[in-house]
C-alpha cells in the first residue's frame, strides 16, 4: 500500500528562538534535520545564516510575519504553498505574511532538490509543526502575561484571545515569547478549520514577474562580471583536437577565449559579443565513439525488445503459462523518441572563483550535490563554496545536472574573473540532457472472457524504469505479471525529464488497455475496475497505488467529462495513472477538422490529497496536461552521425496557444496528506488523446509524436 | 563602436554598440532592462517582445542601428506602478508558472488589445500564438487577455 515516510523530530530539536534587536521575534528552524544544540537565530536580521537553521520566520512587532524560505521556485508554486502551511498553523492573515527567498546553506540543507513533486508532501508534517510550535510560544506568552493558563486561550488572525475576551496581538507578546522554552507537544489544526490551506493564493512573486523584475539567473550580474558563451563537440561521442582563435579574439567586446577539456568558452563583456566570438570559432574534432543515428537507436531497442536478454523487476505467477493456455493474446509495441527539456530560461550559472572563495549562484535544482561537485572539481574545501540560487524560468528535470555551473565554475577559474556562461537556445537544445528514447512491448493473454496474464517489456537508452514503476497499475490485478526490463548504452546523455519513465510508459499501458477492452469485448471503464476489485484489501506492500483511489477518480471523471454522453462528432478516450503518490484519470474530447483530430477539451481528476492551495494546484495540472499533448504530439529530437537534428524553435515544435484544449480539472476531496502535482498529470494524457484519435478515426497510435504518424482521415463528401 | 541614441520607456539613452547587434541585448546587458527575455533569438518564441511605436516585435531580431527615433517600452515600462490593465488581468488569474515567458505574453497581449479591444477567442488564440510557454500557462493567458479586454473596454 501507499508508504508515507513518517518524520519523527522534537520539537526542540529543530526549532530555535530569539529577541531581534530592532523589534520582533526570529524563529529559525531546519525541516527534515536537527539544530546544533548550542546555535541560536541572530539578533540582527543581516546576520542570517542558512549554514544554522535552512528557514526563519520573523514576527515583528506588529504582527507582521515573513518567512525567509531558502525553496527556490521552479514553477511548481511551493513557494507560495509551503509558506501556507507555516501561516496556517501559525494562525495568521496570509495577507500579513510575506514570503522572502533566503541564500542557500548547501552543507546542512541537503534535502533541499526542487524536484518536483515530493516538496509539499515532504514539508506537509514539519512546516505544520513549525507554525503550530511558534503560535504556541506566543500564546503561552499571553497566557503568562494575563496570569492564566494557556489552554484558556484561542488564536485567530494573529491576535490571542482569552475567556474574558481579552486581546493581544502576536506583536505585543512577541518579546516575552522569544524567551521563552520551546513547547515539545503541539496541536495541529483539524483540516475542517483550515482557513488558508485549500483556499486559491496567488503565487507570491506575482508582482516582480509581470512588471519584469530581475528573478532568473539570467538576470543576475555583478560589476566587472564576463559572459562565456562555450563551444561543444557538435556531436556525441567527439573530442577536440585543435582550434583556431583569431576571428574570434576579433570580435569586438570579447576578451579572452580558454580551452577547457574538449570545449572552448568565448568570454565577452556582453553575451551578444561572446556569442558572436563563438560563432566564428574554427575548431576540429575527432570522433572518438561510435557516432549514433535515430534510426541505429530504433535497430538496437527493437532488437533488444525481441530478444531474451532481460532482467525481472516483478514477477507474479507464471505469464509463459497463461500465454500458452491463452484463447486469444494482444501484443503491441510503443515506441518514443528522445526529448530535449526546453526550459524556456536556457541554461546558465554564474561563478566567481577566487583564491579564498567560490562564489555560484543560479537556476539549479541540486544546489547541494552541485556545490559539493565544484569543490571537488576545483580541488577545493566545500566550506569555501556558497550557492545562491534563483528563480528558474522551468526545470522538467533538466536542472537537476549541474554541468553548466560546473562550466561556469571552471571557466571562473581559469579566467581569474566572475563569469557566466550562458547557454544559446542552440546550445541548450543540442548539448542537453534528454529524455531517452524507449520502447515497450506489452502483450496480454485472454481466456475464457478473462485477462489472464500481462507482460511488458521496456528497452531504453541508457538505463530503466525506477523500482517503484514496476509496482504501479496494473500490478496485483493480474495473476500472472511481469515486468522486464533492458537497456542500450549510447553516449547521447540522457537524464530525468518531467515525470521520468511514467511519462511514455502511460501512454504504451493506457493505449494498450484500450485496445485490450475492445478485444475482449468489455466497457474500458469497467475493465479497469473490475482489476481494481482485485487489489483491494492485498496484502502486497510492494503494490503503489490505492485501488480505491483510482477508482474514486476514475469515478469522477466519467461524470464530469459526459463520458459515453457526447453529442456527435465528439470523440472521446480515457486513460487512468497512478504516479508521484498521485492518481489521476483523463478523458480526452476531439473532433475532426479537415481530416485531422482537434483537441478541444480534456477533463482531469485528481486525487493529490488535501489541495493546499487551489489555484497554484489548478495551474500545474492543467500546465501539465498541455505540456504532455504538446510532447506527445509533436516533440522528437533525432539524431544523425551523433548530431541532434533540432536545435531551435524553428525546427522544434513546442505547442502553441492555438492547438491548446481547455482543461477542466476536478480535485477528490479528502483528508489525506497531499502529494505532488508537478508530474503526475502528464503521464494519461498521450493515452487519452491517443485512444480519442482511435475512436475518431479507426488508427491506433502506437508510436510519437502521434501528429507524426497520423494518416490524415480523407475527407468524406 | 557607433554610439545610437534611444528612447526608451521615455528616457533618452545613448548607447554604444555593433551595428548588429540585436536590441534584446542592448536592453539587458547595456541598459540594465532584464524583463525582456532571451528565448531563442530567431523571432520563433516571443520572450524578447517589446513595443516599438506602440507595436509588438521582437526585439532578438531588431538591429539596435534600426532604432533611432522610435519610442521602444520594455515590461518595466509598460505601466509607472505594474498596473496597465493587462498585468491587473495577468495578476487576477494568476497566470504564470515559472514566470519566464511572461513578460513577452503580456507585452504582446497589450499591443494586440490596443489595436483590438474586442477580441473574439479565436482572434486571441491568433494574436498570442507567436508566444511560446513551455509551462503551457495557455490556458490562463486566454482568460486573462479577456479580462484585460473587459477592463479596457
Ligand atoms: S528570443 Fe526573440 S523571439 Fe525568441
Ligand atoms: S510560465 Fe514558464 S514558460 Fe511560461
Amino acid at each position: 500500500m501507499e508508504t508515507t515516510k513518517k518524520i519523527n523530530f522534537s520539537r526542540r530539536s529543530f526549532l530555535q528562538t530569539s529577541a531581534l534587536a530592532s523589534g520582533g521575534m526570529l524563529i529559525g528552524f531546519n525541516l527534515f534535520t536537527a539544530c546544533k544544540e548550542d546555535i541560536k537565530p541572530p539578533i540582527d536580521l543581516s546576520l542570517l545564516d542558512y549554514n544554522d537553521f535552512n528557514a526563519f520566520i520573523k514576527i515583528s512587532d506588529e504582527g507582521k510575519v515573513t518567512i525567509f524560505s531558502p525553496n527556490p521556485e521552479i514553477g511548481q508554486g511551493v513557494k507560495t504553498s509551503m509558506p501556507m502551511l507555516i501561516a496556517e498553523e501559525l494562525d495568521v492573515a496570509w495577507d500579513d505574511v510575506n514570503v522572502v527567498q533566503g541564500a542557500l546553506d548547501t552543507k546542512n540543507y541537503t534535502r533541499q532538490v526542487a524536484g518536483g513533486s515530493q516538496s509539499l508532501r515532504q514539508g506537509w508534517e514539519p512546516l505544520r509543526q513549525t507554525g503550530a510550535t511558534a503560535r504556541q510560544m506566543l500564546v503561552n506568552a499571553a497566557a503568562a502575561k494575563w496570569g492564566i493558563s494557556p489552554s484558556e486561550c484561542k488564536t485567530k488572525n494573529g491576535i490571542i484571545i482569552n475567556s474574558n475576551g481579552d486581546k493581544l496581538g502576536y506583536g505585543e507578546v512577541v518579546k516575552e515569547a522569544a524567551l521563552l522554552e520551546v513547547p515539545e507537544n503541539v496541536t495541529l489544526k483539524d483540516p475542517k478549520d483550515f482557513t488558508i490551506i485549500g483556499q486559491g493564493k496567488s503565487n507570491v512573486d506575482i508582482d516582480e514577474i509581470i512588471t519584469g523584475k530581475p528573478l532568473f539567473g539570467l538576470d543576475y550580474k555583478v560589476d566587472g562580471m564576463l559572459y562565456a558563451s562555450v563551444l561543444r563537440p557538435p556531436a556525441f561521442g567527439q573530442k577536440l583536437v585543435s582550434f583556431d582563435d583569431t576571428n574570434a579574439r576579433n570580435v569586438n567586446g570579447v576578451t579572452d577565449v580558454i580551452k577547457f577539456g574538449d570545449k572552448i568558452a568565448v568570454l565577452a563583456t556582453s553575451t551578444w559579443s561572446a556569442m558572436k566570438g563563438k560563432k566564428v570559432l574554427k575548431a576540429e574534432w575527432n570522433q572518438e565513439s561510435k557516432a549514433e543515428s535515430t534510426a541505429f537507436h530504433d535497430e538496437q531497442l527493437l532488437s533488444i525488445l525481441n530478444g531474451n536478454k532481460f532482467d525481472t523487476r516483478r514477477k507474479d505467477g507464471d505469464v509463459k503459462k497463461a500465454f500458452s493456455e491463452a484463447d486469444t493474446i494482444l501484443e503491441r509495441t510503443y515506441e518514443a523518441p528522445f526529448l530535449p527539456h526546453n526550459c524556456m530560461e536556457p541554461m546558465n550559472f554564474f561563478a566567481n572563483v577566487t583564491t579564498n572563495k567560490i562564489e555560484l549562484v543560479g537556476p539549479i535544482q541540486t544546489p547541494a550535490g552541485t556545490a559539493a561537485s565544484v569543490a571537488k572539481m576545483l580541488g577545493r574545501d566545500e566550506s569555501e563554496v556558497t550557492l545562491e540560487m534563483t528563480r528558474m524560468g522551468g526545470g522538467f528535470g533538466r536542472r537537476l545536472y549541474g554541468d553548466f555551473a560546473m562550466e561556469a565554475a571552471e571557466v571562473s577559474h581559469l579566467a581569474k574573473k566572475p563569469v557566466k556562461v550562458v547557454f544559446s537556445r542552440e546550445d541548450d537544445m543540442a548539448d542537453g540532457i534528454y529524455r531517452p528514447a524507449s520502447k515497450y512491448k506489452i502483450a496480454a493473454s485472454i481466456k475464457d472472457g478473462k485477462l489472464t496474464g500481462y507482460h511488458l517489456k521496456e528497452a531504453a537508452i541508457n538505463g530503466n524504469m525506477y523500482g517503484l514503476i514496476p509496482n504501479f497499475f496494473p500490478a496485483g490485478a493480474i495473476e500472472n505479471y511481469q515486468v522486464d526490463t533492458a537497456n542500450y548504452q549510447s553516449n547521447i546523455t540522457t537524464g530525468a525529464w518531467r515525470a521520468p519513465y511514467t511519462n511514455f510508459l502511460a501512454s504504451a499501458e493506457q493505449s494498450f488497455f484500450d485496445e485490450l477492452a475492445e478485444t475482449m469485448q468489455v466497457d474500458r471503464i469497467q475493465l479497469h475496475k473490475d482489476l481494481l476489485q482485485n487489489v483491494k484489501g492485498t496484502t502486497d506492500e510492494q503494490i503503489q497505488y490505492s485501488p480505491e483511489r483510482l477508482e474514486g477518480v476514475i469515478d469522477l471523471v466519467v461524470e464530469k467529462s459526459n463520458w459515453g454522453k457526447t453529442p456527435e462528432g465528439v470523440y472521446q478516450g480515457f486513460a487512468v495513472y497512478y504516479c508521484h503518490n498521485t492518481h489521476v484519470a483523463e478523458v480526452a474530447d476531439i473532433q475532426m477538422e479537415n481530416g485531422y483530430p482537434v483537441i478541444k477539451k480534456v477533463t482531469c481528476a485528481v486525487d493529490c490529497g488535501i489541495v493546499v492551495n487551489p489555484l497554484g494546484a489548478k495551474n500545474q495540472v492543467v500546465g501539465g496536461i498541455i505540456d504532455g499533448i504538446g510532447h506527445m504530439l509533436y516533440g522528437e529530437l533525432n539524431f544523425e552521425d551523433g548530431v541532434p537534428q533540432s536545435n531551435n524553435f524553428n525546427t522544434y515544435q513546442l505547442i502553441r496557444i492555438h492547438q491548446t484544449p481547455q482543461v477542466d480539472v476536478h480535485f477528490v476531496k479528502n483528508d489525506i496528506a497531499p502529494t505532488g502535482l508537478g508530474e503526475p498529470a502528464l503521464p494519461p494524457v498521450g493515452a487519452a488523446v491517443a485512444n480519442a484519435i482511435y475512436a475518431a478515426t479507426g488508427q491506433r497510435l502506437l508510436k510519437q509524436p502521434y501528429m507524426k504518424y497520423y494518416q490524415p482521415k480523407a475527407i468524406i463528401g | 563602436m557607433p554610439t545610437y541614441n534611444l528612447k526608451i520607456n521615455g528616457k533618452l539613452q545613448s548607447v554604444e554598440a555593433d551595428s548588429d547587434t540585436p536590441l534584446l541585448w542592448v536592453l539587458r546587458d547595456q541598459v540594465n532592462l532584464v524583463g525582456t527575455k532571451y528565448g531563442c533569438g530567431i523571432a520563433q518564441c516571443g520572450a524578447c517582445t517589446v513595443h516599438v511605436n506602440g507595436n509588438a516585435v521582437r526585439s532578438c531580431s531588431l538591429l539596435v542601428s534600426s532604432l533611432q527615433g522610435m519610442e521602444i517600452t520594455t515590461i518595466e515600462g509598460l505601466s509607472e506602478n505594474g498596473n496597465h490593465p493587462v498585468q491587473e488581468a495577468w495578476k487576477e488569474i494568476d497566470v504564470p508558472q515559472c514566470g519566464y515567458c511572461q513578460a513577452g505574453q503580456i507585452m504582446t497581449a497589450s499591443a494586440f488589445l490596443n489595436n483590438n479591444p474586442n477580441p473574439t477567442k479565436s482572434e486571441i488564440r491568433t494574436a498570442m500564438q507567436g508566444n511560446i510557454c513551455r509551462c503551457a500557462t495557455y490556458n490562463n493567458i486566454e482568460k486573462a487577455v479577456e479580462v484585460a479586454a473587459n477592463k479596457l473596454s
